[in-house]
């Protein structure tokens, strides 16, 4: 076991950055918590502060007010941390890559674990795609 | 300006999922001015739009927003059919009637649920949020995705409901009136919610008036303003329902109209199903093969107001100009009233009462507030103090 | 009705008017009549401020201002024609609230003036993509170009 696979080896903790978004991904991480899917029996928590978290999820394209921000943030990062691309916006900045403020997908940006796609991504599929990424390390 | 302590919520922080900074000025617990602070959200939206065909542009409308992601496809709808001047058949206006009003409920309800969770009312918010799963369920079953349905076109709609899905809608409009109750009971009888929000975040007539400000946020204050019924389009002239308003102005009033509100919408979508039952099966578009020079303006009643679209159009494919107005553009200017002068603890729900969309208000650059002009902090600040859950205290002058 | 009597009391102002239907009429009026019209609109009348429309076309820069009258359905919009190099108007801000963002999103997005506003400068709290450039304008072949 080296170390990365220790250190995520227990309950994650999870930072959610919302960039540019249309706001779905974010209801749908949200989602995520609530009693249908109920993400916490997985020990898993959305935290207030980014220095508590082992999981950065980020969605939305970012644009160029939120690339600043969201280097900062992940600088802030207790590492090693994962980060999780969600949704069409993330993984590669869907349909607003065209728009005058994009200032490229989140991986231009700061190194990604894992995408999950999808516009919105399903609740399935966000809590499918944070297991995958868990089995990998 | 005496001393006064600066309190900075966001831009990135727990309570709310979308990026915003507030920055609460105090003196003491009472807040003596708000200021807002956007563009985390900017996408260029109205820019991009006049890059895409009139088909195009309603997948990039409703991705402007993804909780009112009906609203806007249905205003440009209108607009550009204004431009056309074209009469869809009834059975696309039951449709869209349809779409429209469940979203207003999974609306309302997650508003319902996030108020209660910003006054540490959680069971509230798991509850309205499991309730919202099953309407959800509907929009997959009839459109194919939870939310960003693409339902919507000029001259009609997609996809047709069939009338085989019917029972399956109606399932769940009974558990949504049965559910609706338990929120209901759980709002009104509650002793501590109505401690919290009584008489908290007060907008009175004459400030929505200054702030032209829609949708529920205005039916709280006793203004009677519905788009649906002032300006019927769609089926709404079609059926029958009341527009819920409520004098008090407060928190509470807002929580009141919109937990009513819900009742309505199920009643509107009761009798669209049976408007749908009347109608031929796969009626639903209206082929339209040109649209010529001029502009039109649509407006609808999003779940949180009034929503405005203007498009222009040269004869091309797509639209010169589109120019996007949302409710909470209006609404959450507000803020300047509904919070001052109320102690900071109350902050949170007050600015929440009005269900901003900040999506929505930003799809265009929106402006910040610095009448004082001086620069309180910089950018790296700001991110360092975003832990808002710890709310951290920083000296200002 | 409320728009003869709008018409009567302000006949040199309005230039021209256009009625594509009973709930949509717009109003071309003298840009230096917008405040009285408006405020008339507002206080008298009670329509309500949607909001305003900036384009650039050929003729110039256009704004529309766009009012409801609630209660009945109407819109109105007001037109206004502004100059091609130097597009000015005077701000409605400092009459009503609603208007104060519009327009400094105008003046970010356009490069419109407008003049005795509160607070226009300093629009974008930080202006990294839009200082000195205005993405919504346009350029045309047949006029000279456009200072951007
Ligand atoms: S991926 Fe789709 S749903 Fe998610 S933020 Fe982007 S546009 Fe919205």
């Amino acid at each position: 076991m080296g170390f990365k696979s220790y250190c995520f080896k227990k309950s994650l903790w999870l930072f959610h950055f919302g960039g540019a978004s249309c706001n779905n991904c974010d209801i749908e991480i949200l989602d995520c918590l609530t009693p249908r899917y109920d993400l916490e029996r997985f020990g898993m928590l959305l935290v207030g502060s980014i220095r508590h978290a082992d999981v950065l999820l980020v969605n939305g394209s970012i644009n160029k007010k939120d690339k600043p921000r969201l280097l900062e943030i992940y600088e802030q990062a207790p590492k090693p941390v994962l980060v999780v691309a969600i949704g069409a916006c993330g993984c590669t900045g869907g349909i607003f890559a065209e728009g005058y403020t994009f200032a490229g997908p989140v991986d231009n940006i700061i190194p990604v674990d894992a995408y999950i796609p999808g516009c919105p991504p399903k609740p399935e599929a966000i809590l499918a795609g944070i297991v995958k990424l868990l089995g990998k390390n | 300006m005496s001393k006064q302590t600066l309190i900075p919520i966001g831009p990135y922080h727990p309570l709310q999922e979308e990026p915003e900074l507030f920055k609460l000025y105090c003196d003491g617990e009472i807040v003596k001015d708000v200021k807002w602070e956007t563009g985390y959200n900017h996408r260029g939206i109205e820019k991009l739009a006049e890059q895409k065909s009139y088909d195009e542009v309603f997948f990039l409308v409703e991705r402007i927003c993804g909780i009112c992601s009906t609203s806007h496809p249905f205003a440009f709808a209108t607009s550009v059919e204004e431009i056309v001047g074209v009469e869809i058949t009834n059975r696309a206006k039951y449709i869209r009637t349809i779409i429209g009003e469940l979203e207003r409920i999974h609306s309302h309800l997650l508003w319902v649920g996030l108020a209660g969770h910003f006054l540490g009312y959680n069971t509230l918010f798991m509850w309205a949020w499991k309730y919202r799963e099953p309407v959800l369920d509907l929009f997959e079953m009839i459109a194919g995705n939870r939310n960003n349905y693409a339902m919507f076109k000029v001259g009609g709609v997609r996809r047709d409901i069939e009338n085989q899905k019917i029972p399956a809608i109606e399932k769940v409009l009974s558990l949504v009136k049965k559910k609706t109750d338990l929120l209901v009971g759980a709002v009104m009888d509650d002793p501590v919610f109505h401690a919290r929000t009584k008489g908290v975040g007060v907008l009175t007539r004459q400030d929505i008036l200054d702030f032209a400000a829609v949708g529920p946020t205005a039916r709280a204050s006793g203004v009677d303003i519905d788009v649906r019924r002032d300006d019927p389009y769609a089926a709404y002239p079609l059926v029958n329902w009341k527009v819920i308003t409520a004098k008090a102005g407060d928190v509470f009033a807002k929580a009141e109209v919109r937990l009513l509100e819900m009742y309505e919408s199920v009643f509107i979508i009761e009798q669209c199903l049976s408007g749908l039952k009347k109608e031929k099966e796969g009626d639903v578009e209206v082929k339209i093969k040109h649209i010529p020079e001029g502009f039109g303006t649509g407006h609808t009643e999003a779940p949180r107001g009034e929503v405005f679209h203007f498009v222009l159009s040269d004869g091309s494919n797509s639209p010169a100009r589109h120019k996007i107005r949302a409710p909470s553009y209006t609404n959450i200017a507000t803020f300047k009233k509904s919070c001052v002068g109320q102690s900071i603890s109350d902050a949170t729900i007050s600015l929440a009462a009005v269900d901003p969309c900040y999506c929505c208000t930003e799809r265009l650059a929106v402006a910040i507030d610095r009448q004082s002009g001086n620069r309180i902090m910089n950018a790296k600040e700001i991110i360092s103090h975003s832990a808002s859950i710890t709310n951290k205290l920083l000296q200002h002058e | 009705m409320v728009l003869n009597e709008l018409k009567k009391t302000f006949a040199k102002e309005i230039l021209d008017s256009e009625a594509r239907s009973k709930r949509r009429v717009t109003l071309r009026i003298d840009p230096a009549a917008l405040v009285p019209i408006s405020v008339h609109l507002f206080r008298e009348l009670g329509f309500r401020f949607i909001i305003a429309s900036a384009l650039h076309t050929k003729k110039g820069f256009e704004i529309y201002y766009h009012y409801s009258y609630d209660g009945t359905g109407l819109i109105l919009n007001l037109h206004v024609i502004l100059d091609q190099k130097k597009p000015e108007i005077e701000s409605l801000s400092n009459m009503f609230e609603s208007t104060n963002w519009i327009e400094r999103e105008m003046h970010e997005l356009f490069g419109i003036n407008f003049l005795n506003h509160p607070n226009l400068d300093q629009l974008l709290s930080e202006g990294n993509w839009a200082t000195g450039e205005y993405p919504y304008r346009k350029r045309f072949k047949s006029n000279e170009e456009v200072q951007t």
